[in-house]
């Protein structure tokens, strides 16, 4: 995908309508970027499906072995420079192969464990001599990485560990001591990352090698991706040298929070790769079970299903390929004014963390959606252990739960995007007054709006109009209270997200109409339009609620009149839309978009 | 060793055929394409007998420039460079004597490829080639074996196995299991860009081959369910209806 021209900030989109031409949509990749997701395609279906129940009973040495053989093929080193081994490809390409191997289950998870919250810190914030030291093994799985944040008593509230670091007495060492838990990979990690307490509340990072005074508990007996390591990590007295400190000490928030960041988005990529799998799966299960003397592929009510599936991913891959050619752009330009690749990458995914946060948010929750209606789509066959889509269905759930969880995800959307807002960073005074005065104002009655996206590009604006309303009186209500009051959060976060959606899957099919030609993109209008459809009620149950929650009398009811007027759509017949994009699915036999 | 291997550029297996212009062209709308199965095992043990014994191995693709993808990706696989034939591959006579045409100006030892491609499953052209170089053909082989100048080489016949031997040059058909398909890794895709791909104009062919129109197989008609009580509405439908008996 090449690099976009015009740079949107974070956060902006809900202050600032996009073009279609600035957005970057995955039908733009390269010729290189298509080989090589068709070799990680091709590795997952010659080396991981074949052998997923082996993989979920942790058979001794299976991961490590497979770890090992992504690692000949590059996998493990995709985003890690040419210097250290690796092959130093930009942010959608290592989205993408990301995307491709979440297909994985299990496999997936250590995967993304080892190169992303494991080998990211020692990339990002290590010095030159502990990327020398450990990257280039990193990169070709030599050595295995897992990370230690979460500790028996802090989870979301991670800062809040307990975990000791002192420094020995002559000053050559750190002895940590602590307990972490649920850390992926334990089981043959060689390298793990740590974060303890130096002097009591200097929350720092450190690299610490497998060895003395590290120990393990048992493998966690977990609901999904059984055949990924879980573990306890037991510190005790664990000596480890003071060059192994990573970042500086009382910084290793930076280290946990910003790793997240990019751990989040890639989340959202993962998923999208489950999606894909089991949307296959489900339309393959669909076309071949006959009931009533027919495939139940022929029923709307299944139609109904696959189309949604689809809807679903479609347009939480446009927000997730956007968002990530929006970073990539972000980081070129810090490249450009002197910053290092590492620095920059980091920079750029603080500056849309709001965005990968949606997307940790909209990616966990599609994937979600689309495993259970594929139990449901097996109907009994996908209650059964024998079949696919219990290991899908099982393995989705920890996605809303890893990486922050959703609700931690849903209020930072909104913290952040008052932060950026009270910074100056983000001009919503403008545009939330002109709301205000639009509300006092005859509404309008609409002109031509029969032209492709008019309408829709309208009800859009509508969308964000809702949400700047909603967010705005909440500020003015609440003030520095805002923080506590958790369900209009969510209610303002569900909005934000469903703009995003929107408009991302909005611009993803006007700028594919624009390449190929109204008539080639009938169904890519179809699903925008539908999503656009839904999301319309989601955004009007949400800011119901939300409005509710604080206002009464007369400030009330302006508010949810004007609710009322931003969330109007023209109606559309999502029946017929679903069952052309269902058409299609089955023509096809698998998720073909 | 200096080894050819000539690669056709397919649709996917999974791929939906149909045609337009009044069923005489292939409709591509839609249409992955990949090296021919067979020519990528070819390919495979060309890689393999390289890094065992040295030498070359070189692709050879007929086809038109939008059959470049594919042939990178032989090239990601672990081929040292590429030559096209910039034409449309329009039968094996012509397929034949393009390739044939490029091996009498590079002395080959060997000339391997699938033991036929899957879009026509002519299977024709290894004997082709090798008859208009004078050179044996043996095809399918699935097993193959240097030694010198000398390749032993084992194919499947009827009711058991055939062994032969043969020195270099000549050209072979190939089939699995004679090696493992390869997945091209990170350092090969990267590197494919900057290998060298040759473009040459096809040589003068004369057209031996008319093509007339495509047809497709008829569909499935519905299955007709026959109660077991009535076993003799089975023959009066396989009699009268399907004309078979």
């Amino acid at each position: 995908m090449a690099t976009l021209i015009k740079k949107i900030k974070g956060g902006e989109f809900v202050i600032k309508a996009t073009d279609a031409a600035d957005i970057a949509i995955p039908e733009e990749r390269t010729e290189e970027q298509k080989m090589m997701a068709d070799m990680g395609r091709d590795f997952l279906n010659t080396e991981v499906i074949p052998i997923l129940d082996r993989i979920d009973k942790q058979e001794e040495g299976l991961m490590q072995s497979l770890l090992d053989k992504a690692g000949e093929l590059g996998l493990l080193g995709i985003s890690i420079p040419e210097k250290y081994n690796g092959f130093g490809k930009d942010f959608n390409t290592s989205l993408l192969i990301t995307e491709v191997v979440g297909a994985g289950y299990s496999f997936a998870v250590a995967l993304a464990a080892h190169t992303g919250i494991g080998t990211l810190p020692i990339l990002y914030f290590g010095n030159d001599a502990q990327k020398d030291k450990y990257l280039p093994k990193l990169a070709t799985g030599e050595l295995k990485a897992s990370y230690c944040l979460t500790e028996p008593g802090s989870g979301s509230d991670a800062l809040a560990a307990k975990t000791k670091a002192t420094l020995s007495t002559d000053g050559t060492h750190y002895i940590i001591t602590g307990q972490k838990m649920w850390i992926t990979n334990a089981g043959f990690a060689d390298v793990f990352i740590v974060f303890a307490q130096v002097d009591g509340d200097k929350f720092t990072g450190f690299i610490v090698e497998k060895g003395d005074g590290l120990t393990l508990g048992n493998e966690e007996h977990k609901m999904g991706i059984k055949g990924s390591s879980t573990r306890q990590v037991f510190l005790n007295d664990c000596k480890v040298p003071v060059e192994n400190v990573l970042g500086q000490i009382g910084k290793g928030h930076l280290i946990a929070f910003n790793i997240l960041n990019i751990g989040r988005i890639k989340l959202a990529a993962a998923a999208l790769g489950g999606c894909k799998r089991t949307s296959m799966l489900s339309i393959q299960y669909a076309k071949e079970r006959i009931q009533f003397k027919q495939p139940i592929a022929n029923f709307g009510a299944i139609q109904h299903k696959l189309a949604e599936q689809a809807i679903q991913i479609f347009t939480c891959e446009s927000a997730m390929y956007r968002a990530g050619a929006d970073i990539q752009a972000a980081e070129e330009e810090y490249v450009a004014a002197g910053k290092s690749y590492e620095e920059a990458l980091l920079a750029a995914a603080q500056d849309f963390a709001i965005e990968c946060a949606i997307l940790k948010v909209a990616g966990s929750e599609v994937l979600d959606y689309v495993v259970d209606e594929g139990v449901q789509i097996l109907g009994g066959y996908g209650f059964s252990a024998d079949y696919p889509m219990d290991r899908a269905y099982r393995d989705s759930r920890i996605n809303r739960i890893f990486e922050g969880t959703n609700e931690i995800n849903r209020m930072l959307t909104m913290d952040m995007f008052f932060k950026k807002a009270m910074k100056g960073e983000l001009d919503i005074m403008g545009p939330a007054m002109a709301v205000q005065k639009e509300l006092m104002a005859i509404p309008d009655f609409g002109a031509d709006e029969d032209e492709l996206f008019v309408a829709e590009k309208k009800a859009l604006a509508n969308m964000k109009k809702a949400l700047l309303m909603g967010a705005g009186a909440a500020a003015q209500k609440f003030a520095d209270k805002l923080a506590t009051e958790q369900e209009v959060l969510m209610n303002l976060a569900d909005i934000a997200i469903l703009i995003y959606m929107s408009e991302s899957v909005l611009l993803r099919a006007e700028k594919l109409i624009s390449q190929r030609g109204e008539a080639a993109c009938s169904l890519f209008v179809d699903i925008a339009k539908v999503y656009l459809n839904d999301a319309m009620d989601k955004v009007n149950v949400a800011g119901k609620n939300a409005i509710n929650s604080f206002a009464t009398g007369d400030e009330q009811k302006v508010m949810l009149m004007g609710l009322k007027r931003f969330t109007k759509i023209a109606p559309l017949n999502t029946r017929d839309a679903r069952r052309r994009i269902a058409a299609k699915l089955i023509e096809a036999g698998t998720y073909p978009f | 060793m200096k080894i050819l291997v000539c690669i056709s550029h397919v649709p996917d297996t999974t791929s939906k055929i149909s045609f337009t212009d009044n069923n005489t062209k292939f409709n591509n709308a839609g249409v992955q394409y990949i090296i021919g199965p067979y020519d990528e095992y070819a390919l495979s043990k060309a890689i393999d007998l390289r890094e065992a014994g040295g030498g070359s191995v070189t692709v050879i693709n007929v086809g038109e420039a939008d059959t470049e993808p594919t042939i990178r990706k032989a090239l990601a696989i672990g081929a040292d460079d590429a030559i096209r034939v910039n034409a449309f591959p329009k039968d094996a006579n012509f397929v034949a004597e393009q390739i044939a045409a490029v091996a009498k100006s590079n002395t080959y030892d060997l000339i391997l490829m699938g033991r036929e491609s899957i879009d026509f499953n002519g299977g024709m052209v290894h004997g082709m080639v090798a008859e208009l170089l004078g050179l044996p053909s043996i095809s399918p082989i699935m097993k193959l074996e240097i030694n010198g100048t000398t390749a032993t080489m084992s194919k499947e016949i009827e009711g058991g196995k055939e062994v032969v031997e043969c020195n270099f040059p000549f050209v072979a058909g190939c089939q699995e299991p004679i090696a493992e398909w390869k997945i091209p890794n990170m350092r090969g895709i990267m590197s494919a860009k900057s290998k060298p791909l040759a473009v040459l104009e096809p040589v003068a062919s004369e057209e031996v081959v008319k093509l007339l129109n495509f047809e497709t197989p008829k569909p499935k008609g519905a299955c007709k369910m026959i109660d077991p009580a009535t076993p003799e509405q089975l023959f009066d439908l396989l009699r009268n209806e399907a004309k078979i008996i």
